[in-house]
Order: structure tokens, then C-alpha cells, then sequence
């Protein structure tokens, strides 16, 4: 066990990013001339509704969550190519969300950088691995002597595992793996604090994920990053994670340190959808699937988003928005835990669910 | 070992092409018996969606079978023509593949692609077609069946779709089923309610699964037997656990180490260094040995069968040298 496991993100940590009440709407009406003729009204989704999250420096905060629960528009949202709808979004003391300032726009871009999930759709396969990885370098100007920028690229492919002789070659001759350590050197060209990862590992098969999410470790370590991963993927999520923020349909249910959420869960989602997951090597574990689908986000339910498919929801669930607050060392927002009706050990919560 | 449903032997795909032909399947041997669940295992590339879709009969061309025999029940499935296929397919071996969007024809009603199906398959009239069709709706779990025969499939969710296309499936009780990825498209919460169905209805019908998946907790907890196959051939093969648990060949256990739980956080995954070779560039001998911590001279250059020492099957000149079982 290494020291960092005993670790857990205190309030007193310094925060790199603070997010409150973020919010991002879509608006997917159809044509106004439809609306007109058709009589048919505007249609909103709410694909990020409220959300309150602190990432702590040189930290890994993980937002976890099925397709659709708004984690891949938190991803652009930090990165500034989403705007907010309303909310704030401080990074390194400055409210990104709103700045219109181009030149301080560049400058906090220049400190934060996005890794994506598809390696083969990522990378422009007309440009040679070197010219991908400089391409930071030269749009914020932070280089410009050939030689200099040479040997960076150098640098920098050699931190991410590959040759520097890779930068003469073009994405196709390279694996999965090394494509996606191609995004990673490009992330890390312009020296960011600040790394969002969207499912880093999803495209890659399971030997090479493990080399990029070792790579990702051993980069934190040497450069004192910090990381926002974005991904539905538990058993990464515990490698990975010192903080762990779930979602569900634009909300944030649970928020804790990655060890006391995996020890004892609170959120009724948080505990079905560790029950949901197969493991390797508890094949056996009394595993109840979780009943129905996520709801339309168009259409969310009320109150609680989660009532629906919850085994503890009551009449102030379907009517009541939970808020998330304090619950031991984490975050929770659910009127059952506010209430005491939870389990201690998430076991029995889900009873009565059917297979 | 009781008689075997599906017999696979030395099978070998090709796919040919300018520079010579491309060898996807390279000489595998497996069977499957009735009722039971077989997980096919490997990383994208492997061979195993080829396996699968040459026992069916359902290679995309130029890809063909260059050697080898694939017998259900008994009879020869790899010699028979498109006419000889129909009877086969559908009715004897059923299939499921990763995306039920594509798998539907978004043309036609729900209830009219199963009783067509159904129709094609067993000697029924529309009416008795549109009841069976109900039951099977009813069977996987859709809800409000009577009212959902006559829906699209785009009116169905994701999971939805998935529970139709194995009603489809199981339409005219077919002995054997052939699962591609079935949830790989799926969210983890509808993963396991399909894993689950999937795991029911063949034990209550005794239909027997080829699960071909790159996901080693879904085998975990549904395969009865593992094959793991590697750059188009297979490594290792014997019962879940002890395969899992017990692996012999070093890239199983090297699969095994790298995949993280949610039980246990420890400071560094174990990594199988570089990628699987690209079925043009399969080194000699071995094909998993330039990866292999374990290689020595003779992997280099002389392919090891798989040996057979329950309650595993290995191929690796280290931990299953040859002796007198080939």
C-alpha cells in the first residue's frame, strides 16, 4: 500500500478547480416555423443541471455515470469549448466560464488540457506524430525555434513510453495504445496543471489500458498533475481515484473519497450500480440487476431524478429535489440518507428489487 | 465429456487479398456441449468475432474457411450451401450480436419481424405466429408486450432492443446460441439485466451459448468454460475458474492481472508490454512470445500445440511442454 491510499482529499486541500451551481442547457427545439404550425413548444435539455464540485490540486477526481448523465458535457465545460448556461467555473482563481478576454481565455487554455477517447479519431492522420505533438506549442507560442520545439517533442514522446525517432511517422503506423500515448505527449506539450480525460481507456483493450492508466499514474507523479476523468468504468475508477463524483441525468447523487465510497456507498444509485457490475473475481457476489433504464433527459423525472428506479423513494422524493450535502466524509443528495431510512451497509437497500 | 452439440476442429479463415492471404483463424478446435456456456475471450483482433461468424456461416466475403470442419449435431456445417444454410440458421443456431439497432429492420413492426421469423422457421399460421411472438416478448422481459407487438423498433430503448433481438433468436428453440458482444453497447445497469436474461433463457430452454465478448467479469459470471484466444489462435481453454484463477499460459495471466477490480486499489496494474501483432506481421513460433516475460529459444521458432492437462488446455513450450499429450 502506498501512502497516497491512506490519503483522502480533505476540505483543507487546495482547490485548483471549484464549480458552483453549474449549469449547461441545450436547446433542441424544433424550428420555429415547426412550432408555429405544428403548435409545438420549445424543448429544453438540461444535459448539466446544478452541479457543485471542488477538484483538488494534483488530485484525481473521477465523475462516473451511464451514457447520458451529462459527465462528457462537464468534460467540455472545463475545458471552455462549452459555455455555461449558468453557474460558476473557477480554475485557478479565475471564473473561466465567463471570461470574453481572448488573450486570458488563451492563457488558462494553455494550463489545461483534453484527452480524448477515440486515439483513431483524435489525431490528424495527414500530420506526422511531431508536428501533432508541437501543435500546442506553437498555438499559444510558447516556442518557435525549430531546434527548441524538436527537442521538446523528443522530451515529451520519451515521458509518454515511445521513441523520439516516432516523431518522423504518422498516426497510422501506431497501435491504439500508442496513439492514445501520441494524445497524451500532445496534452502535456504546453506543461498544464490541469488534465481532463473523456474515457481515456474505452477504445483500448484491456492490456493496453492498463499501460495507459499506469502511464497516467506515473505522469501525476513526475509532473504534479491534476486529473479529471470522465468514465463509466467502476474497476478503473477505483485505480485511479482519489475523489469520486457520480452522476445521474445532470445531477451530481454522491461525492467522496474514492475509498470510503467503494467501502460504504450512501446513494441508492451509487449502491446498484456497483451491484450492476461483474467482477472478475467475485463471480459469485448475489448480484441483483438494477431495474429499469435512465429516464429521457428531455423529460426528467421529477423531484428526485432517480425515484423512479429507486427502492427507497417516497412521496417527497417524487416531489422534493434532494440537495447534496455533508455525509461523513463525503456528499450525498438523498432524502433517504438525510432521513436515516438507508441501510448502514447498502445491502438491504436493494430489496425488493426484481431481477 | 458428453457428446458434443458443436465441434469445431483445426479451423482456419483466411481473407485474401493482394499481398497475400490474411490468416484471422488460425487452426481452432473447440467444442461445445448441450446446455452449456462457452466464453470466447481476446483482445479486438483476436480472431474471435471470425470464429464465431464462421461457425454460422456468416464470414463477410472475401473471408472463407480454408481448412478445417465445424459440426452441429453431427452434421457438417461448413460445406452447406446458402439454400442448405437457411435451415440451419435461425432455426438450429441462433445469433445476438453487439448493436440491436442494426440487428432490427427499422421498417418493420417488432411483431412483424418475430412472427415472420417464427413463420420462416416452424410450421405455424400468422395467428398462432402472433401469440408465440407475444410469449417471447413477454418471456424477455418487455413490459406491456400486447401493446408493444405493433411498436418500431426506434420506439424501443437500447436495452429494449436487445431483449427483441433475443426473442428473435430464441424464435424456433434453437440448440445453440452465438452471443457477439451482446452487451458491449449497453450501459453497466442494462448490461447485467441482459446478462442475466441471456443466462435464464438458455438454462430454461437448455440452449447452449457461445458468449464471444472482451469483457473477463461478464464470462466470469456467465461462462462455464473460457477459451482465450490470441492474434487468431487459442491459448488456453478449460472452466472459468480455474482459468481465471489459475491460469497456465502467461498471457491469460498477464489478461488477468491487468484488468482492475473495484475490490482492491494497488499501486501499479500489472501490463502486458507492447500490442498484439496484426494478423500480417504474427511472428513465428509463439505468436504471443516477443510480449512474453517468460520466452525462451524454442517459442521463437516452433508453434506449441495445446496440451491438454486438466483441467486445462495450454499452448506454451514453458508452462505445458509437450510430453506425450498433443
Amino acid at each position: 500500500m502506498s501512502p497516497r491510499d491512506e490519503e483522502t482529499v480533505a476540505e483543507g486541500d487546495p482547490v485548483l478547480v471549484r464549480l458552483r451551481g453549474l449549469t449547461k442547457h441545450f436547446d433542441v427545439s424544433p424550428p420555429l416555423l415547426t412550432r408555429l404550425i405544428e403548435g409545438r413548444s420549445r424543448q429544453v435539455l438540461k444535459a448539466v443541471d446544478g452541479l457543485d464540485l471542488d477538484i483538488a490540486r494534483g488530485r484525481t477526481t473521477a465523475l462516473v455515470g451511464e451514457s447520458g448523465c451529462g459527465k462528457s458535457t462537464v468534460a467540455r465545460l472545463l475545458v471552455t469549448l462549452y459555455r455555461p448556461t449558468a453557474g460558476d467555473l473557477v480554475f485557478e482563481g479565475t471564473d473561466i466560464g465567463r471570461l470574453t478576454d481572448r488573450r486570458a481565455l488563451a492563457s488558462a487554455r494553455r494550463r489545461m488540457q483534453m484527452i480524448f477517447q477515440d486515439p483513431f479519431a483524435s489525431l490528424n492522420p495527414r500530420w506526422r506524430v511531431g508536428r501533432i505533438i508541437a501543435e500546442p506549442l506553437r498555438a499559444h507560442g510558447l516556442l518557435d525555434d525549430p531546434a527548441a520545439i524538436r527537442r521538446r517533442v523528443a522530451e515529451l514522446l520519451e515521458h509518454v513510453g515511445l521513441r523520439a525517432a516516432d516523431a518522423e511517422r504518422f498516426p497510422h503506423e501506431f497501435s491504439g495504445g500508442q496513439r492514445q500515448r501520441i494524445s497524451i505527449a500532445r496534452g502535456l506539450a504546453s506543461s498544464p496543471h490541469f488534465l481532463v480525460c473523456d474515457e481515456p481507456t474505452s477504445a483500448l483493450d484491456v492490456s493496453v489500458q492498463a499501460q495507459i492508466l499506469n502511464l497516467l499514474r506515473d505522469l501525476q507523479r513526475d509532473l504534479g498533475l491534476t486529473y479529471l476523468i470522465i468514465t463509466h468504468d467502476l474497476a478503473v475508477v477505483r485505480f485511479i481515484a482519489d475523489t469520486i463524483g457520480v452522476m445521474y441525468l445532470g445531477r451530481l447523487c454522491e461525492v467522496a473519497p474514492a475509498d470510503t465510497l467503494f467501502a460504504r456507498p450512501r446513494h441508492p444509485y451509487t449502491r446498484l450500480l456497483m451491484e450492476t457490475v461483474p467482477d472478475l473475481r467475485h463471480p459469485d457476489r448475489d448480484r441483483r440487476p438494477m431495474a429499469g433504464e435512465v429516464p429521457s433527459p428531455l423529460d426528467p423525472p421529477s423531484g428526485c431524478a432517480f425515484h423512479t428506479r429507486c427502492p427507497l423513494a417516497n412521496d417527497r422524493c417524487r416531489r422534493e429535489r434532494p440537495a447534496l450535502r455533508q455525509d461523513g466524509p463525503g456528499q450525498v443528495a438523498c432524502h433517504a440518507a438525510e432521513e436515516g431510512r438507508l441501510s448502514p451497509e447498502g445491502g438491504d437497500a436493494v430489496k425488493g428489487m426484481r431481477p | 465429456m458428453t457428446e458434443s452439440l458443436l465441434s469445431v476442429r483445426d479451423l482456419i479463415v483466411e481473407f485474401p487479398t493482394r499481398r497475400g492471404a490474411l490468416r484471422v483463424v488460425d487452426g481452432v478446435s473447440l467444442d461445445i456441449v448441450p446446455g452449456e456456456v462457452l466464453g470466447v475471450v481476446g483482445e479486438s483482433g483476436a480472431g474471435k468475432s471470425q470464429t464465431g461468424a464462421a461457425i454460422i456461416g456468416l464470414l463477410e466475403p472475401p473471408g472463407r474457411i480454408v481448412d478445417g470442419t465445424v459440426h452441429l449435431e453431427g452434421e457438417r456445417l461448413d460445406t452447406l450451401s446458402g439454400d442448405q444454410w437457411r435451415r440451419v440458421r435461425g432455426r438450429r443456431i441462433g445469433a445476438v450480436f453487439q448493436d440491436p439497432l442494426t440487428s432490427l429492420n427499422p421498417l418493420y413492426t417488432v411483431g412483424r419481424q418475430l412472427t415472420e421469423t417464427i413463420r420462416t422457421h416452424l410450421d405455424m399460421t400468422e395467428k398462432q405466429a402472433r401469440a408465440r411472438a407475444l410469449e417471447l416478448l413477454g418471456e424477455v422481459g418487455i413490459p406491456a408486450a400486447a401493446d408493444r407487438l405493433d411498436a418500431w423498433p426506434h420506439q424501443f430503448s437500447g436495452g429494449m432492443r436487445q431483449r427483441v433481438v433475443i426473442a428473435l433468436a430464441l424464435c424456433a428453440n434453437p440448440r445453440l446460441i452465438i452471443a457477439d458482444e451482446p452487451t458491449t453497447a449497453l450501459d453497466v445497469s442494462i448490461q447485467a439485466q441482459i446478462t442475466a436474461l441471456l443466462k435464464r433463457l438458455c438454462r430454461e430452454h437448455g440452449t447452449a451459448v457461445m458468449l464471444i465478448t472482451h469483457d473477463m467479469g461478464v464470462i466470469a459470471e456467465t461462462a462455464d468454460r473460457v477459451a482465450v484466444m490470441y492474434a487468431g489462435r487459442l491459448v488456453e481453454t478449460g472452466p472459468v475458474d480455474d482459468l481465471v484463477n489459475r491460469p497456465r499460459h502467461p498471457y491469460t495471466e498477464g489478461l488477468m492481472g491487468c484488468i482492475p477490480t473495484m475490490h482492491a486499489r494497488p499501486v501499479r496494474l500489472d501490463q502486458i508490454e507492447g500490442a498484439m501483432p496484426a494478423p500480417r506481421a504474427v511472428p513465428p513460433g509463439c505468436a504471443f512470445h516477443p510480449r512474453c516475460p517468460l520466452a525462451v529459444e524454442r517459442c521463437t521458432s516452433e508453434r506449441p500445440p495445446l496440451v491438454a492437462r486438466p483441467p486445462l488446455a495450454t499452448a506454451c513450450w514453458v508452462r505445458s511442454p509437450d510430453g506425450d499429450a498433443a
